[in-house]
């Protein structure tokens, strides 16, 4: 069983605070739902979570298992089990999918795995996640879908079974088979290994399906209202400002 | 098997070759200098007498010494190579050493230095032959009997105009006259050095045959001449590699490489210039490629502090086909690296490609200037170029001039450019995945570069890939 603790937490990007005192703390197995209108700070959150060199907190602290990782370099994050799959992940064209996938899996299997092995098991995961194989062989991202690239992110989810996993919109512009399918990773893995879960939403949906178990709302940099999924329902059926007025 | 060591083999002399580089070693005082420096006739009669040359060689050296002293220097060139003063350099460095085929016979120094850089253990185990280039003068020289057997010559200019003075004169400098530009004219006066291979007919080498160069002084100008004829439906590879301990003022090399492809002939010619940040290295490489032969460039401009290398290629013969691979690295504030490719197309059905990529970090500056010619009646011909450059901050520069002539209609000429800089959100997004940052980097990098390395034999895509790897490793944080 392990925790996440954050603890009173400001980021600034560009000299302006976004992030203005964010206290929360999960467990192992949890679903967190993270709801907020556009603007109201949640990709930030993520990022600085991970420490994104333009996202620089500026106070508070993120604790795991109260371990202070709050500074720690973002690949030593990872390593300690945190996970962030990118609202919309950047393209690096040249550097072949399968590379880094099968960069991933030789860290967290080690390296001696036979490189046939890493591959098929890779290309199990793409199967299992309904994308094309060939998408190994192209440069990350470059050309492609929406789906495809929300689909890759919760593949490398699978690969790096992280301790605790943020997942920043991961329904946007998926289909309803997408979802299902993305939904059901996020699933296996609480299952399997008692991942913890921050997602990032603006759909109800996908919390249904998920079945979270407490559901925030952040506005302006601070969380304005925390609950269980009743809150996820509210917003679904009166919009955000009958959350935020409260 | 044998390829299987090859790739241990050059891997060791990269290493060593790499290590040497970031070495502050003293200089080495052995060699007797027989001219101090100055650029006069005199210096001229002085190299040529030392050399025992023929007449034909002194007028050729004294002519090219007059048209140096007429060109202007080429107008594209940095200000540095303005402003180097030619008389300063200790042009023509004679280490105090006979030339030896027994390696035991070289001085220990001397030999110390090559063992760091691997050279006698690879030459044991794969290369056909070597000759090793110290200073200005060849001081071991050896080929393996088999190929002597075939009728194959390897030895150094000096021995050839000797021994092959009507081969030898035949082919020196046609393809590259001293009236090219300033710098040939040079090369042209000063060359001492370097390499001659000749490959009868029909002989195919398969060992690789490799030429090593070594700057061992400061100020030093280096000036080899390797001279490739390969003849009818012959195969060759040669591999040139360049390494200099760091000293505290300019060294300036100003090789030559001809290569001479005849009918169905096919070579390989792969570089890998690793000089140390005080060289300045300008290259003069020129092909010529008979009917249906096939010449091949691969260039590593990884190291020196300046870098001007532009493999060229003439296709003279009808099907004629020629490739040029070239990567450069400009790794540090002010590293300028000027390369480009040169194909001219005057045949019918001649191929050419071309592929150039540019890494630039920590302030260096990558400038690519290229040339497609389609001669009238070169039909049927087919080019390909591109060139791509990645620039890993903010501070660096690249500058793209490419250039094509084309005077045939029924000819096709492809261009492709890229510029790619590397975000800090990639880099971001690797480190998210568990990548530490200067993995991550190199990730990006090995990735620009992957069309080349995937037209390379796996050992020279292992070798390049370690070599880029090492020199990231001495770059600071990226971001």
């Amino acid at each position: 069983m392990s925790t996440l603790r954050i603890e009173d937490l400001h980021v600034e990007v560009e000299g302006r605070e976004v992030i203005k005192g964010i206290s929360f703390e999960m467990n192992s197995g949890e679903i967190h739902a993270l709801m907020g209108p556009n603007g109201s700070g949640k990709t930030s959150l993520s990022l600085a979570l991970m420490g994104h060199p333009k996202y620089k907190i500026t106070k508070g602290k993120i604790l795991l298992n109260d371990e202070d990782i709050t500074n720690l370099e973002t690949d030593e994050k990872v390593k300690h089990g945190l996970f962030l799959a990118f609202q919309n992940p950047v393209e690096i064209g040249g550097v072949k999918l399968s590379t880094l996938l099968i960069a991933e899996y030789n860290r967290v299997y080690g390296s001696n795995t036979p490189i046939m092995e890493a591959f098929s098991n890779v290309k199990g995961l793409t199967k299992e996640l309904g994308v094309s194989e060939s998408l190994l062989n192209r440069g990350i991202f470059e050309g492609f879908s929406g789906g495809e690239k929300k689909r890759i992110e919760i593949l490398q989810m699978a690969i790096l079974k992280p301790k605790f996993a943020i997942l920043d919109e991961p329904d946007s512009g998926v289909d309803v088979d997408g979802l299902k399918i993305i939904s059901d990773m996020i699933k296996k893995l609480r299952g399997d290994l008692n991942t913890g879960f921050l997602v990032i939403t603006h759909y109800r949906r996908i919390l249904d399906y998920i079945n979270a178990d407490k559901v925030h709302v952040l506005y302006r940099g601070k969380i304005v209202a925390s609950g269980s999924m009743e809150l996820a329902k509210l917003i679904d059926e009166k919009g955000y400002d009958a959350v935020i007025k409260n | 098997m044998t390829d299987e060591r090859l790739s241990v083999d050059i891997n060791e002399i990269i290493n060593a070759s790499i290590e040497a580089k970031y070495d502050r070693i003293s200089q080495l005082e052995f060699h007797r200098r027989v001219v101090e420096s100055g650029l006069s006739r005199s210096t001229i009669e002085t190299i040529s007498k030392a050399k025992k040359e023929p007449e034909w060689m002194l007028r050729l050296r004294l002519k090219a010494l007059e048209l140096f002293e007429k060109l202007p220097t080429p107008n594209w060139l940095p200000e540095v190579l303005n402003t180097l003063n030619i008389s300063n350099l200790e042009l023509y460095v004679k280490p105090d050493i006979e030339r030896t085929d027994n390696w035991d016979e070289i001085p220990k120094e001397v030999k110390e230095y090559y063992d760091k850089l691997g050279i006698p253990e690879s030459e044991k185990k794969f290369l056909g032959g070597l000759v090793a280039v110290f200073e200005s003068e060849p001081i071991y020289n050896n080929v393996k009997q088999e190929l002597q057997k075939k009728g194959v010559i390897m030895m150094s200019p000096e021995e050839a105009v000797q021994k092959y003075p009507d081969l030898f004169k035949a082919y020196f400098m046609k393809i590259f006259p001293a009236s090219d530009h300033k710098f040939a004219a040079l090369h042209a006066a000063l060359w001492s050095g370097g390499v001659f291979v000749y490959v009868p007919k029909g002989v195919k080498i398969t060992n690789p045959v490799e030429g090593f160069f070594v700057i061992g002084t400061e100020m030093e100008g280096q000036f080899e001449h390797t001279l490739v004829v390969a003849d009818e439906d012959s195969y060759i590879h040669f591999i040139e590699g360049c390494s200099a301990p760091q000293f505290k003022n300019f060294s300036f090399h100003d090789g030559m490489v001809e290569l001479y492809a005849k009918k169905n002939a096919h070579i390989k010619f792969t570089t890998i210039q690793n000089w140390s940040k005080d060289v300045i290295n300008f290259n003069n490489k020129r092909a010529w490629a008979d009917e249906n032969s096939t010449v091949e460039w691969v260039e590593g401009s990884l190291g020196s502090k300046y870098s001007f290398v532009y493999p060229s290629t003439i296709l003279r013969g009808r099907n004629a086909s020629s490739t040029s691979l070239v990567v450069t690295l400009a790794s540090s504030e002010g590293d300028w690296k000027d390369s480009g490719s040169k194909m001219i197309h005057a045949a019918p059905n001649t191929k050419s490609r071309v592929i150039n990529k540019n890494i630039g970090f920590n302030g260096g500056i990558n400038v690519y200037r290229g040339l497609v010619k389609v001669n009238k009646g070169a039909s049927n011909s087919r080019a390909f170029v591109k060139c791509d450059s990645l620039m890993l901050d903010e501070k660096t520069k690249a500058y793209t001039f490419p250039h094509n002539q084309v005077f045939e209609d029924s000819s096709e000429v492809a261009h492709e450019a890229h510029t790619f800089r590397m975000s800090e959100d990639q880099l971001f997004y690797l480190m998210n995945r568990g990548i530490g940052e200067k993995e991550a980097t190199s990730m990006l990098v090995l990735g620009f570069i992957d069309e080349i390395m995937k037209e390379l034999p796996f050992e020279y895509a292992t070798m390049l890939n370690k070599v880029i790897r090492l020199e990231l490793e001495k770059l600071g944080a990226v971001a």
